[in-house]
């Protein structure tokens, strides 16, 4: 009888073991269209990047370029997403350890990040620098006014490395407060727990805007560090990057273009060829992808070009108040640029 | 099979019940052994195939990060060797203060839980009641919460005694300014600490021979107080102090104690204490009433009745079950994390986010807790070894 038990015990952990030697960096794509859904890792408490409303519904830049890749893989976004919200600490690993099958998290694209851990970052969807900051009351004009301050930063983030920098750079005393969630870390900052709160300056104004007191807190004008956030992917899965990382692009392309949402049906009728090859009236550029070759139009129809997100979820006109900056298109002054979609 | 079945020719090596377990044992160690080296190389080819670093290599490179609060120099500049280091100087702090208070607390309330006046009795239940029945997770929060929310800015700080100040920064509190001095009057009151096991060694054999009792509790508070005192006034009685003074954004010199630590140590303690509790009233319950009113009706007063007849045997109750819930304490120490105590888990996990070799870092966790738990575990055996029913 015993024999039995440990005979079966063994050969179900032999079966596990199996099972786990399949599970490689393969084929991203197979998997996500046999499950039929994309998990995405996303922020969860970042207001303008990834946040859920109060009827529960996902909003945000990161949240948008999510649905773009949905869209293209899937034709429409509608019950084609489920999210993880991750923390900073565990996002690298909730991708590596395939919990997700892409990370649209705010997350800044460093050399040691794409090389050490195993992962690919594709087109930056926003390009952000770190900021802090501070309590109007506590009178202070500029970052270097801040020797001595007690910080509040997120673990485990660029940013907490370029605080260290710039702290130590400058040779001023600091001292940190590092709590993961980043809603518990911002309650700690509103209470004063800390002068200053540091972080991507997009992020600051997402916290600013869900502040007690909005007004009573300001952003100071140094911009200490690049931070390019882009999606990223497992590394290996080259076919899975591309897909990614143009339906990025296509977002930026059609603006570019001057396609948006409103108008991409009459551009169907367009006689440009570089609208034609775009939208998929001649095909070629879904084939190559392994999508449909309306991959592009239907993005743009359902999600926008990246002008339109970019307003719809950070622009001047909602609470974060954020201008086009770094994240106009190169026409206008700014780093967005696509290759030709041919 | 029977022994005697061995004698005919016919018995084959497999039907030898001996051979046959020691034919067993060594299918079952290849069996293990294959899974084990199995499970290995997966791991390392699928690190490899999506080219993630392995290796503890990054031990001495520069962590880059700053730590909170640490009891041995730290800067940014240090290697990721140092900053674990540091963070496992903070678990082992919260852990080693949080036991012992938890225990001296968790007795106390525990022996009011048994006591004959009501309230007393009353209000221990309803600390059980209370703490033991909501997670710790969200006592840390609240603890913390109310740290942050209900003292004032460092611009504001309360001030109840001269030099001390309590902000939502944490206490900040004056002590000598460093002088060899403390030192010398450190070694002095280890040394009164021997002087006083001594003393109470020779007083119970005293005691044991002649029956005379000897004043051990004043005495030996005299040793410990009077001998540190003496080498002070011996070196010249320095009574310089560092203050505490609000310079910029927070105070500067004296120490701080942070609000982070505070709370964690504060939930931990109260949570672990309400266990702890329950575990020496059913220590004492499980000693029969009639010692209890044996020793009352040979004229013990009820504290020694406690001290000498109660205790001792219901000890060999508590310590089992008390040795896990310390275990516990340290491992929920871990919970740090969520209100940003930069204990070894947080540390630990940030370097595991910046190197991305996830699975060093976590077999280092598990090293350093299991090592915690053990030497935790060898020092109650050894406790409740000694303190064993001697049967004669």
């Amino acid at each position: 009888m015993k024999l039995w038990k440990s005979l079966f015990i063994g050969c179900s952990l032999v079966a596990v073991s199996a099972g786990l030697a399949f599970a490689d960096n393969g084929d991203t794509l197979k998997d996500v269209q046999a499950k039929g859904y994309i998990q995405v890792g996303v922020n969860g408490d970042l207001f303008g990047f990834g946040k859920a409303d109060q009827k529960g519904v996902w909003k945000g830049l990161d949240v948008d370029t999510a649905r773009a890749v949905a869209v293209a893989v899937f034709g429409d976004y509608k019950d084609r997403l489920r999210y993880t919200p991750l923390t900073a600490k565990t996002r690298f690993t909730a991708l590596q350890s395939k919990e997700i099958d892409v990370l649209t998290r705010n997350c800044t694209q460093t050399l040691g990040r794409d090389t050490s851990l195993g992962l690919d970052f594709v087109q930056v969807n926003y390009y952000d620098g770190q900021g802090f900051m501070v309590p109007k009351a506590l009178g202070v004009k500029n970052a270097k006014e801040l020797g001595g301050a007690t910080v509040c930063v997120l673990p485990g983030t660029t940013t907490e490395q370029n605080a260290a920098d710039f702290f130590r750079s400058n040779n001023m005393e600091w001292k940190t407060v590092t709590i993961e969630n980043t809603a518990e870390l911002s309650q700690a900052f509103w209470a004063g727990r800390c002068d200053v709160l540091t972080s991507d300056a997009s992020q600051l104004a997402g916290l600013r805007a869900s502040a007690p007191k909005p007004e009573d807190y300001m952003i100071l004008p140094e911009i200490i560090s690049k931070e390019p956030l882009a999606p990223a992917v497992r590394h290996g899965d080259n076919q899975w990057k591309d897909i990614v990382n143009y339906a990025v692009l296509a977002m930026i392309n059609a603006e570019e273009l001057g396609i948006t949402s409103a108008n991409v049906d009459e551009m169907l009728q367009s006689k440009d060829p570089k609208i034609q090859r775009f939208l998929g009236v001649s095909p070629g550029n879904g084939a190559a992808l392994g999508l449909d070759e309306k991959f592009a139009y239907n993005i743009i129809k359902q999600v926008g070009n990246y002008g339109e997100v970019f307003e719809r979820n950070v622009g001047v006109n909602t609470p974060l108040g954020i201008e086009r900056g770094l994240n106009a298109l190169w026409t206008d002054g700014g780093l967005m640029y696509s290759p030709p979609f041919k | 099979m029977p022994a005697e079945q061995n004698n005919t020719a016919k018995t084959y090596f497999w039907n030898d019940e001996k051979t046959r377990a020691i034919l067993y044992q060594i299918v079952t160690a290849v069996f293990v052994a294959f899974i084990g080296y199995y499970l290995i190389s997966n791991v390392q080819t699928n690190m490899e195939k999506q080219s993630i670093a392995s290796g503890f290599g990054f031990i001495e490179k520069e962590a880059a990060f700053e730590i909170g609060e640490s009891l041995i120099e730290y800067s940014a500049a240090d290697t990721y060797g140092r900053a674990l280091l540091v963070g496992v100087l903070n678990t082992l702090k919260v852990s080693l203060i949080g036991m012992i208070l938890t225990t001296i607390l968790g007795t106390f309330i525990g022996v009011c839980t048994l006591s004959s006046n009501w309230l007393i009795s009353k209000f221990g239940t309803l600390y059980v009641e209370l703490f033991q029945n909501i997670p710790v997770l969200l006592q840390l929060f609240f603890f913390y919460a109310l740290f942050y929310e209900i003292f004032p800015p460092p611009r504001q700080a309360l001030n109840p005694i001269t030099g001390v100040f309590i902000t939502n920064r944490g206490i900040d509190f004056p002590v000598p300014a460093s002088d060899p001095v403390w030192g010398y009057i450190g070694l002095a009151f280890v040394a009164a600490c021997i002087v006083i096991w001594l003393v109470y060694r020779w007083a119970v054999k005293r005691q044991e021979r002649s029956g005379q009792q000897f004043p051990t509790f004043w005495v030996g508070l005299g040793i410990l107080l009077g001998l540190p005192l003496l080498t002070w006034v011996v070196n010249g009685a320095p009574t310089e102090m560092d203050v505490p003074v609000l310079k910029g954004f927070n105070f500067q010199g004296g120490r701080n104690i942070s609000p982070e630590f505070s709370a964690l140590l504060i939930g931990l303690v109260l949570y672990t204490a309400s266990f702890i509790a329950q575990i020496v009233r059913a220590g004492i319950q499980s000693i029969s009433h009639g010692q209890t009113e044996a020793a009352m009706s040979i004229g013990l007063k009820p504290g020694l009745v406690l001290k000498l007849v109660i205790f001792p045997q219901a000890l060999r109750v508590i310590v089992p079950p008390l040795t896990s819930q310390l275990l516990n304490l340290t491992k929920n120490s871990s919970l740090a994390v969520a209100i940003g105590y930069p204990d070894f888990v947080q540390v630990a996990g940030t370097t595991i986010n910046q190197t991305g070799q996830a699975v060093e870092g976590v077999a280092m966790m598990m090293l350093v807790y299991l090592t915690f738990s053990l030497l935790t575990s060898a020092f109650m055996n050894w406790y409740n070894k000694k303190i064993k029913l001697v049967e004669r």
